[in-house]
């Protein structure tokens, strides 16, 4: 068997806020094989957040080992950092955080932008990754131009156009209405058939429903880390349910 | 991203804010601006007194006679009479620096030709003096020495003397004029020379032989020279040893002891020339540096805008990072865009500088001279500002940490 896509042990993460040290994370292990999801849920306070910051690279463990794809990566520097999200992750975040009068097609260029690609390649596969989340149509759209809903596929695609190993989505639905929220949810499920490992933290368990593991934080420990089979997102019935309730 | 990726995102980012862009790099165009016209305006000044001395002639000194003291009263130099025929003679023998030496007689007489006359300055001069003033005649001859010795009566005209008495554009060579009722054969005319230092016209002005002169026009004691004598030497560099060998050559000749003053004074025109001229250079680097401060001004201009823009892009530096951006790509962003306006602010600069040379050089009429080094380092400088005072926001901007970044509202 193949090494895991993520494993790590003993994590922890200590803030030093003035005087007083805040314990984020205590001791987390934890091992998430390739092409699953999984979502991590808690209480704000939880950890969670620090936790996905640490497995997004964004941030360093004050302890413990983190392997993302067979490689230590908890005592990499800065620019090491950077170049393992270019390459190895994709970020949605809430607040879609697309760059502002910029294209649609442009904001899905800038990660390849930092990795080299000629601009003759990115802007097709830009251009692919646009036409892959059903925004084929709208790539010269600014983010202003496009409703909730649009903008977060926009920021979907511009973390798939890597073609990453690890999708780290932060409440990607905590900004959209439900049926919205469905749409992006049956995105991210489509992604993960194609073999996408997706990381997906909220606090919403209904989000929560859609993944096939359930990671809970609480007070920077796993409190409970189950299995379940996810339920396939149906846009047509939320499309339904909304209509009906409008 | 490559240079020219880097220079495009920095290039749109500032054209977002085009008001804010343009004000922020107006300190650096007027800096560069008037580092361009002050510069241009001392170099044209300092050419304008290089003209005027070269048009007194090359590599001059003036011998004058000593002061008499009568009573108290003491008359200045050139009042006693001291110089002496046989003491040009020797300088023109002895002295080795020397190239050339001329007496130069001073008299006013008005010049009648047939239907005109006109007041104006004689001169009583030797041939040399045409060679020492780097002056030679537009039409005719010039005075030679056989007319020193013959003591003929010919004269040689200014510009402004022929146009007064002949209208402008005549030859009035081998016409007769009459100066002090003695009929004087026109030779030649002198090329046109403008205005002197001191803003007098040189060409309103008749040469003759200074053997006529003393003869016809001015009377003196045969043994000294009733005027000055002006010598050149043999270059810029012997000026002071020419002043050195006549001083000791004169000393000797009139006996003067040891210790005591000269009964002479030489001036040393080239001398001036490089003190007016070093003058002009301090005045020209004063100018200079108070715009250099100003282009100072200009790129802490630049700092401020840098650095409220790396505040208000926070959440874009998050996001280029979050995607993958390293510090040091966040770092050369906002450097270039910094240099970006420095570079506009000089470019502009430059053009605005020269326009604002040539508009005064035209109001006042000035010699403008556009150094290009001036330009070049104009330019550079700028472009230094822009990365000096650049390089603090660049360093913040890439030093934030991405998740505080992404947070930031």
């Amino acid at each position: 068997m193949a090494a895991p896509l993520i494993e790590v042990a003993h994590l922890s993460k200590v803030y030093r806020m003035g005087d007083v040290e805040v314990h984020a994370l205590r001791d987390v292990s934890l091992t998430i094989p390739e092409g699953q999801s999984v979502a991590v849920m808690g209480p704000s306070g939880s950890g969670k957040s620090t936790l996905m910051n640490i497995l997004g690279c964004l941030d360093r463990p004050t302890a413990g080992s983190y392997h993302l794809v067979g490689e230590e990566v908890s005592t990499l520097d800065r620019n090491a950092l950077a170049r393992l999200r270019n390459r190895t992750l994709g970020f949605v975040f809430q607040s879609f955080n697309l760059l502002a009068r910029t294209s649609a097609l442009e904001n899905v260029e800038l990660p390849l932008l930092y990795s080299g690609v000629s601009g003759r390649e990115r802007k097709k596969r830009a251009r692919e990754a646009l036409e892959k989340v059903g925004l084929g149509d709208r790539i010269h759209h600014h983010p202003n131009q496009m409703s909730g809903g649009q903008q977060q596929r926009v920021a979907v695609a511009r973390a798939l156009v890597t073609h990453p190993h690890l999708m780290v989505a932060d409440e990607p639905t905590g900004n959209l209405d439900s049926r919205t929220s469905v749409e992006i949810m049956a995105l991210f499920q489509e992604l993960g058939r194609s073999g996408i490992t997706l990381l997906l933290v909220t606090h919403e368990p209904d989000i929560a429903r859609y993944a096939s593991r359930v990671v809970v934080m609480r007070d920077g420990l796993v409190q409970s880390d189950r299995q379940q089979s996810p339920i396939v997102a149906d846009v047509a019935a939320a499309a339904a349910a909304a209509g009906g309730i409008a | 991203m490559n240079p020219f990726q880097v220079l495009r995102v920095a290039i749109r980012a500032l054209l977002r804010n085009k008001l804010r862009s343009f004000l922020t790099t107006l300190g650096v165009i007027i800096g560069v601006a008037a580092v361009i016209a002050m510069v241009a305006i001392g170099e044209g000044a300092k050419a304008r007194v290089a003209d005027a001395f070269a048009s007194m002639g090359s590599n001059i000194l003036i011998v004058l006679s000593g002061s008499t003291t009568t009573g108290g009263t003491r008359g200045g130099f050139g009042s006693l009479p001291t110089l002496t025929w046989d003491d040009l003679k020797a300088i023109r023998t002895e002295c080795s620096a020397v190239r050339y030496a001329t007496p130069q007689l001073r008299g006013s007489a008005s010049v009648i030709s047939e239907d005109q006359n006109w007041g104006t300055t004689i001169y009583g001069i030797s041939p040399e003096f045409f060679a020492i003033k780097d002056w030679p005649v537009a039409n005719g001859t010039t005075i030679s020495q056989s007319d020193i010795e013959g003591g003929t009566k010919v004269v040689v005209l200014g510009q402004t003397v022929v146009e007064k008495l002949y209208g402008p554009s005549a030859d009035p060579v081998g016409q007769t004029v009459r100066i002090k009722n003695f009929p004087f054969q026109v030779i030649g005319v002198a090329e046109r020379k403008g205005q002197s230092v001191t803003g007098q016209d040189q060409d309103d002005v008749a040469f003759m032989p200074y053997s006529t002169f003393q003869a016809k026009i001015q009377g003196g004691l045969q043994k000294f020279v009733p005027g000055m004598v002006m010598v050149s030497a043999n270059s810029s560099d012997d000026t002071v040893r020419a002043e050195r060998q006549m001083t000791n050559l004169l000393r000797d000749r009139h006996h003067v002891p040891i210790g005591g003053d000269d009964d002479f004074s030489i001036r040393n025109l080239t001398e001036m020339m490089t003190a007016q001229q070093e003058g002009l250079n301090t005045i020209t680097s004063l100018l200079a540096s108070i715009a250099l401060v100003s282009l100072l001004v200009g790129g802490i201009g630049i700092m401020n805008i840098m650095l409220v823009s790396v505040t208000e892009r926070t959440r874009e530096i998050g996001i280029r990072m979050a995607v993958g951006a390293r510090p040091r790509d966040v770092l050369a962003q906002f450097l270039v865009e910094a240099l970006t306006l420095s570079c506009f602010g000089g470019i502009v600069g430059v053009l605005l500088g020269l326009l604002f040379a040539n508009l005064l050089a035209s109001h006042f009429s000035w010699p403008v001279l556009i150094r290009p080094d001036i330009i070049v380092i104009a330019v550079s400088f700028s472009g230094l500002v822009g990365v000096v005072f650049g390089l603090y926001p660049a360093l913040k901007a890439s030093r934030l940490d991405p998740i505080d970044a992404l947070r930031f509202e």
